[in-house]
């Protein structure tokens, strides 16, 4: 009766893991062949690369100055595009959690909605608002809440759907309407995840930011852009350094925040 | 004590979406201010019928009645009116652990506020007195403004009596209160059932597993086995034998489940 079972000659060779292993290397090498991945000629023109991080490596100190305010831009375009974002990401979070809206049609709704705007690449949103309000920080601005609002919605109500629903019972046991259970029993419980995801959020649109300038969005990507079509290296490496520093104090303070939240 | 029928129960019957059978045949009336303890079983229906008292769950056939009103059809705002009428205490204590006691015994007063004056916390001078007073009633004054997950079990679920107290309840319902705490403090969280019942004349109904503790605090005693009501005496009519029969369960049926699938993974019976 009480008998290990023997394992059968399939399970003794790991037939299964083998099998797999063998389709994943199969896949790789197929895609690779299929996107033409050439691995001779990276090499080959590895001197390519050495030569711009050599010209890169003399640092224009003086534009360190021209660089402060833009790069202040992206960090205040990031802010407002964030805020905004979440803003508007935390109704529809609460309309998408399975345990607060009970209504499947509603919620699917919602989550094509949410979807729909997690589809759209921020850089085809900013050549959108770069042609709807112009060239200049208001696009990314814009660029930046809709790409926020997409994201933190979705963490947004993943993290509602971990809650513990007893308080929401407790709560609409005392009378209490839908939205004042949502406000006492709810947002309590998912305070502190929210703060959390907008702070990481925050951070991937600082970094995305920089990006947005190419298409005209504002902040250091315009001079990041001109830098480098001018050839300078030197201030593409000013540009650089400029953006490694915000990052890292951004994501210093974000990070030591999240710790002491969560 | 005033011998009206206030709650009544009429041939109430709960069958669930996946056809289990919750309640049949419940015939119950409850008079105002009685302390009326529910036993049975896990899975005999003591929370379903708890729970359609104040429309947590819906019935599916008979009538309900609370001072002479049917409570079936009740929508909206109909329904809250009627929930903040009767407070409800939990096993789990289901306070926000991440709130203040102070934002948890609130939390029962939100049913007389309008969703703006509850979101922006404008709760009158009243009513935060009041949270001092039901904090007090239940010898937690000095937690007022104590993080809930700070609490141990025993006080967090006196918190939840607060909070009960807060709405004005007519009814207090207490479903397996006492299950997860220890004997010591289950005496505290009784009496302070009892002191509600007591002192305002509210009708508290109680499910527990303990028929010690049913015997110490209840003025009747309900059984219910399978979703029926098995037993029902007052308690100077209560003999040990009588409750030994409720608890008298049709089988060991988890156990022959076991031995079933045991037998299916080994091919030998």
């Amino acid at each position: 009766m009480n008998e290990v079972p023997k394992r059968s000659f399939v399970q003794r060779i790991h037939l299964k893991l083998i099998i797999w292993l063998g389709l994943f290397i199969g896949l790789v090498y197929w895609t690779a062949s299929l996107t033409g991945v050439n691995l001779v000629m990276f090499f080959e023109n590895f001197d390519q690369f050495t030569a711009l991080l050599d010209k890169m490596a003399r640092p224009d100190w003086s534009y360190t100055q021209l660089v402060i305010n833009p790069i202040l831009q992206t960090v205040q375009m990031a802010l407002i595009g964030t805020t905004i974002g979440t803003l508007i990401a935390i109704p529809f979070s609460v309309l998408a959690a399975r345990n607060i809206v009970k209504n499947p049609f509603i919620r699917t709704i919602i989550r094509f909605i949410l979807n729909l705007v997690r589809t759209l690449p921020d850089l085809m949103l900013a050549a959108l608002f770069v042609a709807i309000v112009g060239i200049g920080p208001i696009a990314g601005v814009f660029t930046l809440a809709v790409f926020s609002f997409g994201m933190i919605s979705k963490l947004f109500y993943e993290a509602i759907e971990t809650i513990d629903e007893g308080p929401l019972e407790a709560l609409q046991a005392t009378g209490a309407n839908r939205s004042q259970v949502v406000i006492f029993a709810v947002i309590p419980q998912v305070f502190n995840y929210f703060i959390s995801y907008f702070l990481y959020t925050f951070e991937i649109n600082v970094r995305a930011s920089t990006v947005l300038g190419y298409l005209g969005a504002g902040g250091i990507g315009v001079y990041l852009q001109r830098s480098l079509n001018e050839f300078a290296y030197d201030k593409t490496a000013i540009i650089i350094l400029a953006i490694l520093v915000v990052v890292l104090i951004i994501d210093t303070i974000s990070n030591t925040m999240r710790e002491r939240l969560l | 004590m005033v011998a009206e029928n206030f709650i009544e129960f009429k041939d109430v019957g709960k069958v669930y979406p996946n056809g289990t059978v919750g309640l049949s045949h419940i015939n119950l009336t409850i008079p105002k201010g009685q302390f009326l303890v529910v036993v049975g079983l896990s899975g005999s229906g003591k929370s379903t019928l708890m729970r359609t008292l104040n429309r947590m769950h819906d019935i599916s056939s008979g009538d309900i009645m609370i001072d002479g009103q049917s409570i079936i059809n009740y929508k909206g705002k109909q329904l809250r009116n009627l929930r903040r009428k009767i407070g409800m205490i939990f096993q789990n204590f289901n306070l926000v652990k991440r709130s203040s006691v102070q934002r948890n015994v609130l939390s029962g007063r939100v049913g007389y506020y309008s969703t703006w004056r509850s979101a922006l916390g404008l709760f009158s001078q009243a009513d935060k007195q009041k949270t001092v007073e039901a904090l007090r009633r239940v010898g937690l004054g000095e937690k007022l403004y104590t993080r809930a997950d700070q609490l141990s079990g025993g006080q967090q679920q006196r918190v939840a009596v607060a909070r009960a107290f807060m709405q004005d309840p007519k009814i207090v319902l207490a479903d397996e209160p006492v299950a997860s705490l220890d004997p010591l403090t289950t005496d505290s969280v009784m009496n302070d059932l009892k002191k509600l019942n007591d002192d305002f004349g509210i009708t508290v109904i109680v499910n527990l597993h303990s028929l010690e503790l049913a015997r110490k605090y209840a003025d009747r005693i309900v059984g219910l086995r399978g979703g029926e009501l098995v037993y029902d005496k007052t308690i100077d009519q209560v003999t040990d034998t009588d409750l030994d029969n409720i608890y008298q369960s049709e089988g060991p049926e988890p156990e022959s489940e076991a031995i079933v699938m045991h037998s299916a993974t080994e091919g030998v019976i």
